[in-house]
């Protein structure tokens, strides 16, 4: 480990902004005043220091909590199941806590105290690191460090190899002394810092103001348009605007998984790949790529990529009448590792009622007493489709917008078997069951893949980025940059030169004593 | 070898080093034992200079010849305890490369909790190990080894995963700077949130009358001020390679992985809290009225969310945090 230093000075510029905690504001103020006392109090390290405390505990409920552009689809249950606190949560803010007026309220404060900090801390370093060593001081034994030795050397030989000795110092030579002093990037660290905050700010600012967020689920041979309309879930920056989309487009050729087949990982999903067919506008050349976790693809500043995947059984399921009413792949979505998944088939086009299904899909069904049904194994193979049907009024038609994933029972009845009891469709690949009362028929042809897929854009990262490896350097000047003091003077006495050392530091944890020594080593050298 | 051989040998090293440490823990119990009969501000040599300058009475001389034993024998268990620990890390690292080296094909060792707290401590005992000398660190040996030792427990009994290949998430280089910068960062916190306690239970032993002159473990410690300094230092270098941890090198590869370089996914949101409050502990260390105890709490609290968010958050969150394999 490296020397780190304290920050706390022992002299000189004060811990934190023009302010100290000392203020004892008792007597009614005028409102200049009052204003000044608010800006005093507002840049004071302790209220800098109770907001990151805020701060700290502000983000906690936003970990807790689901949060709408984290995990809309958690966040639409947890307000599905939480009634009550719903309403209350949502009037706070608490369902988009890092978008929320408090918690913006906090950091901003944070940033307004900061910038309240580093703005006379500017100046007065701006002083500070041009201006000369200071003057030797008269009595040089008082400081914490102090040597003292004579020589048959002359006064400014001495000196001279003083000079030479304290490289890396600045250096005034005075008549019979001189005084040096270092370590000047300290303070030029800590205001590095702290300026970086706000460039990491401003660089994340316009990333979620500029920038977005989509993501589309799309089923083997499917396409997508990069146009709003098309994502399952899109999430703007507040100016963001969908003119701004590039007008890019891509076919979901095929998707690729391995999963290991033996020993103790079975069943583990490895090297997922999708192959994507895109144009990066209507009239580019057609390109093929694939996309792997961590290798996304990048079109004009947007990028793609691969977040998941699963089955989209594809299913027909004729009505009463002997018609198709719906034929295609249905997205099913994981539940667990072994891919036992959940969806619903709405087929609002069935007559004389409208149908709706909800259940489970297995890729390699298995079941037991115990257990029920299962999922033996993720890969697709023995597939099969357990269903509870429905039918009625799908309540599409309200004008309230409905979830792919969600089945609103309202309108709808459960199908059961003519002698009263639970009826469930149960299909293998391949199968056919007819649906009680004559409502039709459902067929499950067979499986395919989906993916899901995330489009984004983030403006700002590289600022950032930037921000943050600045904040980074200062922060390492400003821990590990020692900042001290030397002066070395000379007299003679005696046809002999007496010469006395001494030292301080303005940060405390350094090794000032060593340094001391070796100075007084290197001047003594050369005697005799 | 074969990778099933190295996996044994893992697993049989942690057990090895885990009893290591075990022995380590006991020689420096017995080390701080024999030292209540060793007055505080008698090491061995004073001991010895003393008795030739004066000329004590024979029940003086007595009680001397018997401190002198005891200081002794209070050394001979430190230096043994210090071996025993030696040994201990060197086995400790055999059991982490050796698990790396299990998983077909190779690959760093961190690749789950298990995993993580292995190499966690593991960095705990080197920084230990590292500034023993440096800052004459004898006084923290059995927080250090029983710290190891119970975690070690917790880390085997509670987190044992079988060796499996990284899921595809975890394939990127990024996991080999990420995952160092956090385990060393958490190691050094971890040793400096020890420096903390001490601080504080000193503290308030002195407040409530405890004496510098008696023999116990607390008037061995160092005092409050090289306390808080070891502390600060500890912590000042934990946090800038925690800054790189969890604001740089992660984004980065979340940047890659997600499509997004900050997501407010759980694991993120107290990487998040943890640097704000060790931001708050350096800047409480600098302003009156925070310094000392407050600043103690404050970086003791900054280590309670980081362990939090290591363990707790996996078992809250699970299923809700994209790092739930971490």
């Amino acid at each position: 480990m490296s020397e780190p230093t304290s920050s706390d000075d022992t002299s000189g510029v004060p811990a934190y902004g023009h302010t100290r905690d000392t203020e004892t504001g008792a007597a009614p103020l005028a409102p200049k005043e009052f204003l000044r006392w608010t800006w005093r109090q507002l840049t004071s390290m302790r209220t800098a220091l109770i907001l990151l405390f805020l701060l700290a505990l502000g983000a906690i409920p936003g970990s807790v909590i689901p949060q709408d552009n984290v995990d809309a689809l958690l966040a639409a249950q947890w307000r599905r199941e939480h009634t009550t606190l719903a309403p209350i949560y949502e009037k706070l803010g608490l369902f988009s806590v890092y978008d929320s007026a408090w918690f913006a309220a906090i950091y901003l404060l944070l940033m307004i105290s900061l910038v309240g900090c580093i703005l006379p801390r500017t100046r007065v370093y701006l002083r500070a690191a041009l201006a000369r060593p200071p003057k030797t001081p008269r009595n040089l034994s008082r400081l914490p460090e102090y040597r003292t030795f004579t020589t048959d050397d002359e006064s400014d030989a001495v000196l001279e190899r003083a000079q030479a000795a304290l490289r890396g110092y600045r250096v005034d030579r005075h008549d019979d002394s001189l005084s040096a002093e270092r370590g000047y990037l300290r303070e030029a660290g800590n205001l590095l810092f702290h300026l970086s905050v706000l460039i990491v700010l401003v660089g994340f600012a316009s990333g979620s103001l500029l920038g977005y967020k989509g993501g589309v689920i799309v089923v083997t041979g499917g396409q997508f348009a990069n146009v709003a309309s098309q994502y399952d879930e899109f999430d703007p920056g507040t100016l963001f605007d969908d003119k701004n989309l590039k007008p890019f487009s891509f076919k979901l050729t095929d998707f690729k998984v391995n999963f290991i087949k033996q020993g103790r990982e079975i069943g583990m999903a490895q090297k997922f790949s999708a192959g994507l067919d895109y144009q990066t506008g209507p009239n580019a050349k057609q390109q093929h790529t694939r996309i792997e976790v961590n290798h996304p693809l990048s079109i004009d500043g947007s990028k793609v990529y691969l977040i998941g995947h699963g089955y989209a059984p594809n299913v027909t399921v004729r009505d009463g009448n002997g018609k198709i009413a719906f034929s295609g792949p249905v997205v099913f979505t994981p539940e667990d590792s072994s891919f036992r998944s959940s969806g619903v088939i709405k087929v609002p086009d069935a007559d004389p009622k409208q149908l709706g299904f909800r259940g489970e899909f297995y890729p390699t069904y298995g079941f037991t007493d115990a257990t029920g049904p299962f999922s033996a194994y993720p890969d697709a193979k023995n597939p099969a489709l357990v269903l509870l049907a429905y039918a009625g009024d799908l309540g599409m038609d309200r004008g309230v917008p409905q979830s792919v994933y969600a089945l609103d029972t309202d309108g709808l009845k459960q199908l059961t078997k003519s002698n009263g009891k639970m009826f469930r469709v149960e299909l293998e690949k391949g199968q056919t069951q007819a649906l009680p009362n004559g409502l039709g028929s459902i067929t499950f042809n067979g499986v395919d893949r989906f993916v899901k897929l995330q489009v984004s854009r983030n403006p700002g990262g590289w600022i950032a980025l930037l921000g943050m490896i600045l904040a980074l350097t200062g922060l390492l000047g400003s821990l590990f940059i020692r900042p001290r003091r030397i002066w070395v003077s000379v007299r003679r006495e005696g046809g002999r030169t007496v010469v006395e050392v001494a030292g301080l530091d303005r940060s405390s944890g350094g090794n000032l004593t060593d340094r001391v020594d070796d100075l007084v080593g290197s001047l003594e050298e050369k005697k005799a | 070898m074969t990778h099933d051989q190295f996996e044994v040998l893992s697993n049989q090293a942690i057990a090895i080093c885990g009893a290591a440490y075990f022995v380590a823990l006991l020689l420096h119990l017995a080390e701080w034992a024999a030292g209540r009969r060793v007055p505080v501000d008698a090491p061995v040599a004073a001991t010895v200079g003393a008795g030739a300058e004066s000329r004590p009475t024979e029940a003086a001389e007595a009680a001397e010849v018997e401190d002198h034993d005891a200081a002794e024998k209070m050394e001979r268990f430190g230096r043994w305890g210090l071996v025993a620990t030696i040994v201990a890390a060197g086995v400790h690292l055999v059991a982490v490369v050796s698990r790396g080296l299990a998983a077909d094909p190779v690959r760093v060792p961190w690749g789950n909790m298990y995993e993580f707290t292995m190499t966690g401590t593991l960095v705990v005992v080197a920084g230990y190990l590292l500034m023993y000398r440096r800052f004459s660190l004898q006084w923290l040996s059995p927080v250090v080894t029983g710290f190891v030792l119970i975690t070690l427990m917790v880390d085997v009994l509670l987190l044992y995963t079988p060796v499996v290949p990284l899921r595809d998430a975890l394939q990127s280089p990024w996991l080999v700077i990420h995952v160092i910068a956090a385990i060393t960062a958490t190691g050094a916190f971890t040793l400096g949130g020890m420096a903390s306690v001490l601080y504080l239970i000193k503290e308030r032993w002195l407040e409530r009358g405890g004496s510098e002159a008696s023999n116990g473990y607390l008037a061995r410690l160092p005092g409050l001020n090289e306390l808080d300094r070891m502390a600060y230092r500890t912590h000042a270098f934990a946090f800038p390679v925690w800054t790189f941890a969890a604001l740089i090198a992660g984004p980065i590869w979340a940047q890659a992985a997600w499509g997004r370089y900050w997501g407010w996914d759980p694991k993120e949101v107290w990487a998040f809290i943890t640097w704000v409050v060790y931001a708050a502990y350096l800047h409480a260390r600098a302003t009156a009225g925070w310094k000392g105890r407050a600043a103690a709490i404050i970086a003791l609290i900054g280590l309670a969310t980081l362990w939090f968010n290591f363990v707790g958050i996996n078992f809250f969150f699970g299923s809700g945090s994209q790092h739930s394999y971490a």
